[in-house]
């Protein structure tokens, strides 16, 4: 019926409360579908059709995965397919400045990718085939510093915005030798240790010759028999027209590799890189929408227990039952309203904030309205319930 | 015209050892324009015969009659018992009268509201009822900051707001002064000459007898009309 006036500021004090909960319902959902789309935005940024890896693994993202050198070329040449490319990605953490900075470093095929179709913020993409990057503004880095990794200094020519790997890492992007070079970068000392593990293990063989020594001894000599860092996966792209499943019949008889379709690579990611936290979080969701679920229903229940009195007035002057319902009914929705518009004002300010991607789209905004309107509504007929008992006489007794 | 009539009213409270028989066929008339007076040691069964006239706690035994018209038979309704106590009766009570977060004229209005009544003549009616009780000055103000006095009227103004053909108040003054008391009992029977409805007061307080056109004593939940002092 009438409003609320005189409990204003313990009534926002409670939307408040339950706005917080309701926040973190929301946080919860954009947190579960930023997981998704961090997981999943390498691959579908890459743009290839098939992901060709390591035989029986499930890589280059969920484990980790090698291909033989020259399997571009092999790709290359069969029928329908229009371009391979090879690629490299890995997690590394090392120490800029002060800082010590995980990011993802993730090769771009040269000349072809220069980075040009990265959602870029501020500068360029690649433009020298060497000694670039650009990087996720989310490291932290600026425009023009140089990092070094490895023996090689980069300088960071380009700031993406939100390109995230599975792990919430910031992505680093060089070209594909540049990004082999950084991962497979050793110490000068265990380069020295493994020449010095040839030269053992030529003196085993008939290749042992003082020339043969001299070679190996000389820092700059990579013996051929010893194959070049491998790249992590082939991404291949068809030709128009193409049938990827007849392409992807072919590649089973491959021994040496395994062929995953972007989807099949999409569902590796999701089914099993980010599945145990993507478990997580939909449990905590659940459970929380539970608790807001008493936690509403309880306050509705004691804001009707409160007005108790009134209530009885109202009985007794004759009000039909349908004022009384609306009454309880209104007074859940109004703090069901006030609790969500709390909880919409905290995403829009609070949720950037937050270490980790939260993604909330028209979908996540609606299902939570949707849960709060709910979860009043039931809460309500809690409510409603103990209204329709109390006797009009009641207030008599007082 | 009779207001209410009440024949061979029984009522029983509880069962067993905690029985209480509270009526014990009360008979009873109010005539429209009469103030009536029931007086009564505590626990006689005054209230329990106005909540039971007031539809409010059905007597299980006898029948009540709104202007002439059968509503009550043996515990059994006829019609609405809730519209018919927002339409037909206005009710005054000790105390507790008024929804205390809305201002007095929201008060007066509320009940014109749950009779579906939303108009814009709801305003002038309440400030004029408000008024004719002495209370026009104190509309915007919350029953807190009303003196006990004032919020009994604006609780009678409530009661006549639905032009109701019967009033009842159960001991609308024991929270007053004797002064303020007697003013409020002379503004019932005010209401009931100017505006001919016929108000059922409980009351203690003797002094005031003299007001009333027809006193009936209660006493272990029989009735009887008592000799008229005035
Ligand atoms: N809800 C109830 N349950 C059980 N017994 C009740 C109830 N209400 C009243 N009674 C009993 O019925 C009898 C009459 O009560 P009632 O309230 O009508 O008396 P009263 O004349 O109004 O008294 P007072 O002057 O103290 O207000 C009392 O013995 C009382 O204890
Ligand atoms: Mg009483």
């Amino acid at each position: 019926m009438k409003d609320l006036r005189r409990q204003k500021v313990s009534f926002a004090a409670t939307a408040l409360g339950l706005g917080l909960l309701f926040a973190i319902v929301l946080a919860m959902g954009g947190i579960y579908r930023g997981l998704v789309e961090d997981a999943t935005l390498l691959v579908d940024h890459m743009g290839a059709d098939i992901w060709v890896v390591q035989r029986d693994t499930r890589g280059p993202f969920a484990e980790r995965s090698t291909v033989p050198p020259g399997l571009e070329d092999r790709l290359r040449a069969q029928k329908g397919i229009a371009s391979a490319r090879s690629f490299s990605t890995a997690t590394i953490q090392r120490i800029v400045g002060t800082r010590s900075l995980r990011m993802t470093v993730v090769g771009l095929s040269w000349p072809e990718d220069k980075g040009q179709a990265l959602p870029l913020v501020a500068g360029r993409a690649l433009r020298d085939p060497h000694r670039e990057v650009v990087v996720d503004r989310s490291l932290g880095l600026v425009l023009g510093q140089i990092l070094s990794l490895g023996d090689e200094s980069f300088k960071v020519v380009g700031l993406t915005k939100g390109m995230l790997s599975s792990g919430g890492d910031g992505l680093v992007f060089a070209t594909e030798l540049d990004a082999r070079a950084i991962l497979n970068w050793q110490a000068p000392e265990a380069r020295r240790v493994e020449r010095e593990g040839r030269l053992a293990r030529l003196g085993g063989t008939d290749l042992d010759s003082v020339s043969n020594q001299d070679r190996l001894r000389d820092e700059r000599f990579i013996p051929p028999t010893l194959a070049p860092a491998p790249a992590n996966a082939i991404l291949v792209s068809l030709r128009p027209g193409a049938s990827i499943d007849e392409v992807l019949r072919g590649l089973e008889a491959w021994p040496d590799v395994t062929a995953y379709t972007a989807q099949e690579q999409r569902d590796l990611l999701l089914k099993g890189v980010v599945e145990k936290s993507r478990k997580q979080i939909g449990l905590f969701r659940a459970l929380l929408s539970i608790v807001s679920g008493i936690v509403v229903t309880l306050i509705l229940y004691n804001m009707t227990v409160a007005k108790t009195h009134d209530i009885a007035l109202l009985k007794l002057l004759g009000a039909r039952s349908s004022v009384v319902v609306k009454l309880v009914l209104n007074q859940g929705l109004l703090l069901g309203a006030l609790g969500y518009s709390f909880a919409i004002l905290l995403a829009k300010f609070l949720f950037p904030l937050f270490p980790r991607r939260v993604m909330l789209g028209t979908a996540e905004y609606l299902g939570v309205g949707l849960l709060v309107l709910l979860l009043v509504t039931l809460a309500s007929v809690a409510g409603i319930v103990r209204a329709l008992r109390i006797p009009p006489t009641l207030i008599l007794a007082g | 015209m009779e207001a209410v009539r009440a024949e061979n009213l029984y009522k029983t409270y509880g069962h067993g050892a905690t029985e209480v028989k509270a009526l014990l066929g009360v008979s009873m008339v109010a005539h429209a324009g009469e103030v009536v007076a029931l007086l009564g040691p505590s626990g006689s069964g005054k209230s329990t015969l106005l909540t039971g006239l007031g539809l409010l706690n059905p007597p299980e035994k006898g029948t009540i009659d709104l202007m002439g018209e059968r509503v009550l038979e043996d515990g059994k309704a006829f019609g609405d018992l809730a519209a018919l106590r927002r339409s037909r009766i206005g009710f005054v009570f000790q105390k507790s009268n008024l929804i205390p977060f809305l201002s007095a004229h929201e008060n007066v209005r509320l009940i014109l509201a749950l009779n579906d009544q939303l108009g814009a003549e709801t305003y002038t009616r309440s400030q004029e009822l408000l008024e004719y009780l002495g209370v026009g000055n104190r509309s915007q103000h919350f029953p807190e900051e009303l003196s006990g006095g004032e919020q009994q009227r604006v609780a009678i103004a409530r009661a006549l707001a639905p032009a109701p053909p019967l009033i009842l108040a159960d001991e609308p003054t024991a929270a007053l002064d004797s002064t303020r008391g007697r003013a409020v009992m002379e503004l019932f029977r005010k209401v009931a000459r100017e505006q001919g409805t016929a108000v059922v007061v409980v009351t203690h307080d003797h002094r005031t007898l003299d007001i009333f056109d027809t006193v009936y004593e209660m006493e272990d939940g029989v009735l009887s009309r008592a000799e008229q002092t005035a």
